[in-house]
């Protein structure tokens, strides 16, 4: 019966969505210890930030780049070709930026973390932390969901500047828009408190979402090496679409109601 | 020392955030209002507003004091009434002032032009919540060509 088999599908995704919530709450809710956690939470952004910076910089420079090369080529044709800084910096500070950097965040930093905690699963290093009464959400889980939501949003901001910049290098360097009008009317349609704020509460949501999918695919998988490689491919997979599906609701929310 | 190197990694980082976050503030973006922040508003009933928007700008001879907060239809007239919210900085425009709807360029967007008039005795300086008397609408392409070929086809 089909019928049973969707019961049986529907009821399974149930499930894990209530172990994820269990496993968020068991991970935030509780009495912060900065001392003893902030080490902690330091190293996992070197591990998910400060690694993934190279990555992000680069995309950020190239699609700035490709913007402006794209941009000029059709907006030269009415002659608006000063408005280039403008489409460069919205394009990237409401989407590109934020949704990008989620998905790359997700592709270099998320299945690193699935794996990662997969792995410590398989060799029973979380089952070990539980015996020395050392509760595995706190000390393995809660920093890197932390990290990952603290990372993001600045990868995020990085990544439109360095976009604009590399907009600057081929717009004006190269294609020879007057670097006054890029700047200048960049400023004027760009609102610090419109645009820029709502680009970065846009990542944020994006880092909650990816971050804690990945910890939870590793947290939750088969013990198994076969395991590992699904809640891999699980994380990147279903991250990248949680992130663009929750763009367009966010967008929708955003800009969609003027 | 391995902890060290992180660290200083993770402020490099930090580092990098903050100086992209002043790029995006101080060359990327414009932070809403000049001067101090403290703004008062007039008012203004044009017959037709064009493209105006909330958020245009309010201008004096092309330099920015203000802008358009909110557009509303005169619910005894069916005017538009637009509201002018102008920097505390530029305080003393005349009752004679006149306010234009004007355009950027051909396809430019569409702003507020405030136009000081002359000030002499017997005369007040607009006040919070005043409306601009006189105001000129913005000009519709589309009646313009109309005109233009009714006057054609009379000739």
């Amino acid at each position: 019966m089909w019928l049973v088999d969707l019961g049986a599908h529907v009821l399974e995704k149930v499930q894990a969505l209530g172990r994820a919530a269990l496993m968020l709450v068991g991970a935030i809710v509780v009495v912060p210890q900065p001392k003893k956690n902030l080490p902690l939470v330091i190293k996992q952004i070197y591990v998910v930030g400060v690694q993934s910076l190279l990555i992000i910089i680069v995309s950020g420079l190239f699609i700035g780049m490709v913007m402006a090369l794209q941009g000029y080529t059709i907006l030269v044709d009415y002659g608006a070709e000063d408005s280039l800084g403008p489409m460069v910096a919205l394009s990237l500070l409401r989407e590109l930026g934020p949704v990008v950097t989620a998905l790359l965040f997700a592709g270099r930093a998320g299945s690193a973390l699935t794996a990662e905690i997969g792995l410590m699963k398989a060799t029973e290093q979380l089952s070990s932390l539980e015996m020395m009464a050392i509760d595995p959400l706190r000390r393995v889980i809660a920093p890197r969901f932390w990290a990952g939501i603290i990372s993001m949003p600045m990868l995020a901001i990085l990544f439109s500047t360095v976009g604009i910049l590399g907009g600057h290098l081929v717009g004006v360097d190269w294609l020879g828009v007057d670097s006054g009008s890029y700047w200048s009317i960049m400023q004027a349609t760009v609102e610090l408190d419109v645009d820029v704020l709502n680009g970065v509460i846009k990542s944020i949501v994006f880092a909650v979402v990816v971050t804690w999918i990945a910890v939870f695919k590793g947290y939750d998988c088969l013990p198994t090496s076969e395991g590992i490689s699904k809640a891999t491919t699980e994380t990147v997979v279903h991250a990248s679409l949680a992130v663009l599906g929750l763009d367009f609701i966010l967008t929708a929310l955003m800009f969609g109601m003027e | 020392m391995l902890t060290r190197k992180i660290e200083l990694m993770v402020g490099v980082f930090a580092a990098l955030t903050i100086a992209a976050v002043l790029i995006l503030a101080m060359n990327v973006a414009n932070t809403g209002m000049s001067g101090n922040g403290e703004t008062y508003r007039l008012l203004a009933k044009f017959d037709n507003i064009g493209g105006l928007k909330a958020r245009s700008a309010v201008k004096v001879g092309g330099v920015v004091v203000g802008r358009v907060t909110a557009i509303e239809l005169d619910p005894q007239d069916y005017t538009p009434v637009v509201t002018l919210t102008i920097s505390k900085d530029y305080i003393n425009f005349p009752e004679t002032s006149s306010a234009a709807i004007l355009t950027s360029g051909l396809l430019g967007e569409q702003y507020v032009g405030l136009q000081p008039g002359f000030s002499f005795d017997g005369i007040e300086m607009l006040k919070e919540g005043d409306y601009i008397e006189d105001t000129k609408s913005a000009l519709v392409l589309e009646n313009l060509i109309g005109q233009f070929l009714f006057s054609k086809s009379n000739d």
